[in-house]
């Protein structure tokens, strides 16, 4: 399908493209990759006036290491970050779950920041965002601001950005030592969404696990912490026992929804059961 | 509905154009300059007919804007092998081990396995199913597009 | 690369690389939509977002206000032009076939029913300009469940106002044996002897999901009264015939071409009423007229296929004899009868007994409308039901006689030594070898090695259980028999036809009625050729897919090109040669029965040296200067053939599965498939066809299915929600073939194209089923998706409890 007529409009720097969704109103959208937006526009689920594409600014493109965390362009692809020698080694659990989307050619175009500001339910960098508490970093009329990843994923396709806001790069603190990390990523086929998927990242001191964290994708609106899950392992020995223990609470709290590829409650016995394998693999148990 | 001009080097030769923004890449590829090897599946960018190297990696050529080419360079289908009569070994693995049968996937099929062999020279069976995950195929059952794969890549000295 | 052929050997049974992939490779494609004539106009159709409805109201003049818009019609507007879509298998005398007009008439029956279209001079415009027509739809209720259609007082798809009988009941079609060969005296003379199995299957709807979109051209010729019309169809010869009949244009000013085509699956055997649609407005304007459709249209209109609830009893004696079988069906038809929906389940009625010997068969049919999309062939079309339902009965019978699932099948097959061998179900099945096949399988798979590993994981409650899946699987392809196919009501015939015309430059065209895309007639077709006319494979093109061309032919679809084309070029290059051997023998001064044929040249026994080739021949013919009395000029000779009967491909599948009963996920572990599709013309290609075939029943077992809500709205609607599986989700297969020659075939060929889908399927779910048995599992609902093997599990382990 072919779709509506737009205006488009590439800026340079970060400040045009926000003059440019100023000038453009409500229905101004930014266009990074575009994995997302094609076939919503396509589909004429969408009917922007004009696209702000954001492609050509060159500050929001690449990794830097900027002490405590990495500094992500928001523009930085898929393909970039899992080959990234910056984020494998200091936020490889990004990496490793940005290896799961899609397929390469979408890899090769669609960016971390376009993938967390689509906020879709089911995208995977947004919850491995969320388990390494990422922050957005994003320009809007009133300047620059940051958001913490919890507070960043609101709803159903809907982020915290303002609709005259650019996300320009996400700050990944690096995961120290002690840490080890998975995405499980559970899906019908290879190419499509996850149905369920879990990241975690447990660190292990002397057989005990001293802190986790576990996100969860598709179990409701919005990537959710499982804080139970968390808690539960935090003091509990690195065993396969423990863990199983553990994620047997790994549904509570969630909404997911009853679509075409599974019902709610199957959803939540994924989590219980890939919660289980994605801290085991993160634990190395 | 203005025009753009944009210009985009396709199959090693220049294009000067006027499209309209909402104008998808492969069809400007297609209507605008007749590069018509290149094809559409879908409108959802699952299918992966239309993949076409852009600056050197591949893309689904349905879910790029002609636009967002302006200054790029684009190789189709048609301009892999260089020259009338000259094949590719990836086109040419695709003749030996029978990797094709209607050919409407074959396009994106050959151009994502040059972009996996240009990234990784001599990959496994499951690395070149994986590799091949964004480009469906409902003729063949895959078996022997994976065996042209590796046939390419043996013949490209990557085993 | 080209392909160059040692003239001395036949050209049949080499695994031939393909004349088609230089062009395909390289870009150099003539796909539909790749056809731009100057000055087309480009076609829209809007469509009905509901299954159901009244159109109170429809006014199409405001797309004309849109720019570049150079008409717009809905069926009002369209008038006359307006032609019904035709029907051309009316199983029953009283089957109901409600009008089906291209543009809906005051009613939309379906998601996707085509309501209005807009002419455009873009087809950027023409998308543009649908949302600016108006229409008000009245919603009625929609009924998308079989049972519930059937049910008293349900809505109906065609109601009475509409001067239809006002039932959703299409036809019943009964095939009911009274007395001793009914299904219930079989099993009361067996008396407590007889064990019955009962079950309910449901095969569930699928798309063809061919990758080229549909796409149609229509252009009147200007000067000569010719309209030409390019689509992406797999029967460009059927097209041309029922062009004529719904549109009233002449057949012999309808020239139908399929260039390029990507892929059927039987889901482009069919007249589209886009096709109707771009044909009259072409005629209308007398402008050049396209369409192409998008994937989300395809979602929604291209036809569907299988959509059966299966009702089948099986009865065996106690050690496993078979008593016979009785089938009752619902077959879904969807809104509209398209061109074979009704007969598509009466295709699986010979099928399901199958390989297998019994003496009582029993079945019926009803098809079914309901507000969805209309069904009909998709790959395999009415034999993979059959086949997985039987397929999968035989393991549940398998399983409540305490035996071995392949051992029960052994002791029910046809044995090598009994053929030919009449069926219950009425067919003569010719050859087959049912015991090399499955021994062949069994080599291959290692079966006594997996069955170990199974027991193993058992033992040892693996979250991942292994269990092993059969298929003995048996086809009936090559339609058919002319006659055969009248006493089923089946309003065309199933011949093939071919001309072979050897040109004074000494090239070979050989004109086919079949119409590849995909199957690579190009090259095996000049096997045939080659190794009866001893030219080289290179020298000789293979015409096709264009009436005006090609003119006479049945097309490509339910594996009949080899089958029954094949027969056609054999007999048109053997006629050739016999009216070669006229001229040569005159040329030669010998009589024609003093000459050998040999790798391509007429040789005088006896004095080999004296020799003349064949394109001598043709050259002779041309120029005609020297030819025998009452020899006509040029050398050509043609064939129709009427096949004896349809033909009888087997195989054993095994697959090995591996299912995660924590998640419900399975992998296919191996997959081992073993066919017999008699003499292999071109092995490379067979083995293409398998590939193929399989991982679309593969997709059936796993990953596909279209899902509506109670609404009638399609929920699988594009490719991102109908999964079709990709090379990550499939493993390699092992494959191998054994050779028992067709007899009633003189290639001894039969058809390979459906029989992987067909065989696949049940082979999958057997192999599910096998894992979980223990856990009290006797069936899983396809697809088989995490979530129905998770449920199917739980339900077995709650009804344990
Ligand atoms: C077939 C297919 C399969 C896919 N599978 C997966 C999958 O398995 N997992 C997964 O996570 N994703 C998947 N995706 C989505 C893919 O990851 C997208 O690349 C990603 O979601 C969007 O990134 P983008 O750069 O392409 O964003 P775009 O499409 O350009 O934009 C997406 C949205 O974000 C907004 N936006 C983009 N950039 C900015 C910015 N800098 N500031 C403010 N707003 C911005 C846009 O306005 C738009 O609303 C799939 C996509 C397709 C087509
Ligand atoms: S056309 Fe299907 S992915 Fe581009
Ligand atoms: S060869 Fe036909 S779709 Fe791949």
């Amino acid at each position: 399908m072919i779709p509506v007529a737009f205006d488009y409009t590439k800026p340079s720097t970060v400040d045009e493209a926000v003059q440019a969704l100023i000038a453009g109103g409500e229905d101004a959208k930014v266009i990074s990759g575009g994995q997302s937006l094609m076939p919503v526009l396509r589909l004429r689920m969408a009917a922007p006036s004009v696209l702000v594409d954001v492609g050509g600014i060159a500050e929001m493109n690449g990794v830097s290491d900027d002490g405590d965390h990495l500094l992500i362009g928001s523009n930085t692809t898929h393909h970039d970050v899992m080959n990234n020698a910056l984020v494998k080694q200091h936020a490889g659990l990004l990496a490793m779950t940005a290896a799961t989307v899609a397929d390469p050619q979408i890899r090769h175009r669609g960016t971390l920041g376009g993938s967390l500001a689509h906020a879709d339910p089911a995208g995977d960098l947004p919850t491995a965002a969320l388990a390494l508490e990422c922050v957005m970093v994003a320009q809007g009329p009133k300047g620059r601001r940051e958001i913490a990843a919890k507070d960043f994923f609101v709803d159903y396709f809907t982020s915290a950005l303002e609709s005259d806001e650019v996300l320009v790069a996400i700050k990944v603190p690096k995961m120290g030592d002690g840490w080890g990390y998975h995405y499980e990523k559970f899906n019908r086929t290879a190419q499509a969404w996850a149905t369920v998927g879990v990241a975690a990242a447990v660190k292990r001191q002397n057989g005990t696990i001293t802190e986790a964290r576990v996100a969860l994708t598709n179990m409701g609106p919005s990537p959710i912490r499982a804080s139970s899950v968390e808690s539960a392992l935090a003091g509990a020995s690195a065993s396969a026992d423990a863990i199983a223990a553990a994620s047997t609470s790994a549904a509570d709290g969630t909404r997911p929804t009853s679509d075409l590829h599974a019902t709610a409650e199957f959803r939540e016995h994924l989590a219980r059961v890939l919660t289980k394998r994605a801290v085991a693999q993160a634990a190395g148990v | 509905m203005t025009h753009v001009p944009i210009s985009v080097t396709v199959d090693g030769a220049l294009y000067e154009a006027e499209v309209e923004p909402r104008s998808l890449l492969v069809h400007f590829l297609r209507e605008d300059i007749g590069r018509v090897g290149t094809v559409v599946g879908c409108d959802t960018s699952n299918c992966g007919t239309c993949t076409v190297l852009l600056n050197g990696r591949s893309v689904k050529s349905c879910s790029v804007l002609a636009v967002q080419a302006n200054g790029a360079n684009v190789l189709t289908i048609q301009g892999l092998a260089e020259g009338d009569g000259n094949w590719h070994p990836v086109q040419q693995a695709f003749k030996e081990c029978h990797g094709l049968q209607c050919g409407y996937c074959t396009p994106g099929m050959v151009m994502s396995a040059v972009d996996l062999l240009q990234e990784n020279p001599s990959p496994s069976e499951e690395e070149i199913r994986e590799g091949l995950e964004g480009c469906l195929c409902r003729c063949t059952g895959y078996h022997n597009i994976v065996k042209s794969v590796q046939f390419a890549a043996e013949m490209m000295g990557g085993k | 690369m080209t392909e160059t052929m040692d003239v001395t050997g036949s050209a049949i049974g080499r695994p031939l690389r393909r004349k088609e992939d230089a062009r395909l490779l390289h870009g150099q494609t003539n796909w539909t939509d790749n056809i731009q004539l100057a000055g087309t106009l480009h076609m829209a159709v809007l469509r009905s977002p509901m299954a159901h409805a009244k159109i109170a109201h429809i006014d199409v003049s405001p797309a004309l206000e849109r720019p570049h818009v150079v008409a717009a019609f809905s069926a009002k507007e369209l008038g006359e032009l307006n032609g019904a879509v035709p029907c051309v298998w009316p199983v029953t005398d009283d089957i109901q076939m409600p009008p089906f007009h291209a543009l809906a008439v005051d009613k939309v029956r379906h998601v996707g029913d085509c309501v209005a279209v807009v002419i455009a001079n873009t087809k950027y415009a023409a998308a543009d300009a649908l949302d600016a027509i108006d229409v008000d739809y009245e919603p009625l209720p929609a009924v998308i469940d079989m049972e519930a259609a059937l049910k008293q007082g349900s809505v109906a798809v065609h109601d009475a106002a509409d001067g239809s009988l006002g039932t959703n009941r299409c036809y019943d079609f009964p095939l009911k044996p009274t007395g001793d060969g009914s299904f219930e005296a079989a099993v009361k003379a067996a008396g407590d002897d007889a064990v019955v199995v009962k079950r309910r299957f449901i095969n569930q709807r699928i798309i063809a999901g061919f990758m080229e979109p549909r796409a149609v051209v229509a252009s009147p010729m200007g000067m000569s009264n010719e309209m030409t019309v390019w689509s992406a169809t797999q029967i460009p010869h059927v097209l041309r015939v029922l062009l004529a009949l719904v549109t009233g244009l002449p057949e012999n000013t309808l020239r139908i071409v399929a260039p390029d085509v990507g892929g059927g699956f039987g889901g482009k055997l069919q007249l589209y009423r886009e096709e109707v649609l771009a044909v009259q407005i072409a005629r209308h304007l007398g402008r050049t007229v396209k369409w192409v459709e998008t994937r989300s249209e395809d979602m929604v209109s291209s036809h569907h296929g299988r959509d059966q609830i299966q009702d089948i009893q099986i009865a065996a004696t106690k050690d496993g004899k078979l008593i016979g079988m009785k089938v009752d069906l619902l077959a879904n038809m969807g809104a509209y009868l398209q061109i074979i929906t009704p007969g598509i389940p009466l295709l699986g009625m010979f099928m399901f007994p199958a390989i297998y010997k019994m003496d009582a068969y029993e079945f019926s049919c009803t098809g079914v409308f309901t507000n969805t999309t209309p069904t009909d062939a998709i790959r395999g079309a009415g034999r993979p039901e059959a086949t997985y339902a039987i397929e999968r009965i035989m393991d549940e019978l398998a399983a409540e006689l305490g035996m071995d699932p392949l051992k029960l099948r052994e002791m029910n097959w046809i044995k090598n030594t009994e053929f030919p061998y009449t069926t219950v179900a009425g067919l003569a099945y010719d050859s087959g070898n049912y015991e090399a096949a499955t021994e062949r399988a069994l080599e291959l798979f290692g079966y006594d090695e997996l069955r170990a590993e199974q027991e193993q994981r058992r033992a040892s409650g693996d979250p991942v259980q292994l269990g092993l899946g059969i298929s003995t699987f048996t086809e009936m392809c090559g339609l058919a028999p002319s006659r055969t196919l009248g006493a089923l009501k089946y309003v065309a015939g199933g011949w093939e036809h071919c001309t072979i015309r050897a040109l004074p430059t000494g090239k070979i065209e050989l004109i086919t009625g079949t119409s590849p895309h995909g199957q690579g007639h190009e090259t095996a077709w000049s096997q045939i050729a080659s190794s009866i006319l001893g030219v080289p494979v290179d020298d000789i093109e293979v015409v096709h897919g264009d009436t005006g061309r090609a003119p006479y032919g049945m097309d490509t679809y339910g594996s009949r090109s080899l089958a029954v084309g094949g027969q056609a070029i054999k007999k048109a290059a053997e006629r050739l040669v016999e009216k070669a051997r006229i001229i040569a023998a005159h040329q030669l001064e010998c009589s024609p029965d003093d000459l050998d044929f040999i790798q391509g040249e007429f040789r005088v026994k006896g004095d080999p040296a004296k020799a003349q080739p064949l394109a001598a021949v043709a050259f002779e013919a041309f120029t005609a200067h020297n030819l025998p009395d009452g020899v006509e000029p040029t050398l050509q000779a043609e064939a129709t053939v009427d096949p004896n009967d349809f033909s009888y491909p087997h195989g054993t599948h095994l697959a090995a599965m591996e299912v995660d009963v924590e998640t419900g996920k399975v992998k296919i572990r191996k997959y081992v498939a073993v066919d017999d599709c008699g003499v292999q013309v071109n092995p490379l290609i067979v083995e293409g066809q398998v590939h193929g075939g399989l991982v679309c029943g593969i997709a059936q077992a796993l990953y596909e299915g279209v899902e509506y809500d109670s609404d009638g709205n399609l929920l699988t609607a594009s490719l991102a929600d109908y999964l079709i599986p990709s090379a990550a989700d499939l493993p390699s297969f092992i494959t191998d073939r054994t050779e028992t020659p067709s007899t009633t075939n003189p290639l001894g060929t039969k058809g390979i194209g459906e029989a992987g889908a067909i065989a696949s399927t049940p082979a999958i779910i057997n192999g599910i089923v096998d894992a979980l048995r223990p856990m009290g599992v006797t069936d899983v609902k396809m697809p088989a998706t995490p979530e129905n093997v998770w449920r199917a599990i739980q339900a077995a382990q709650g009804g344990a409890q």
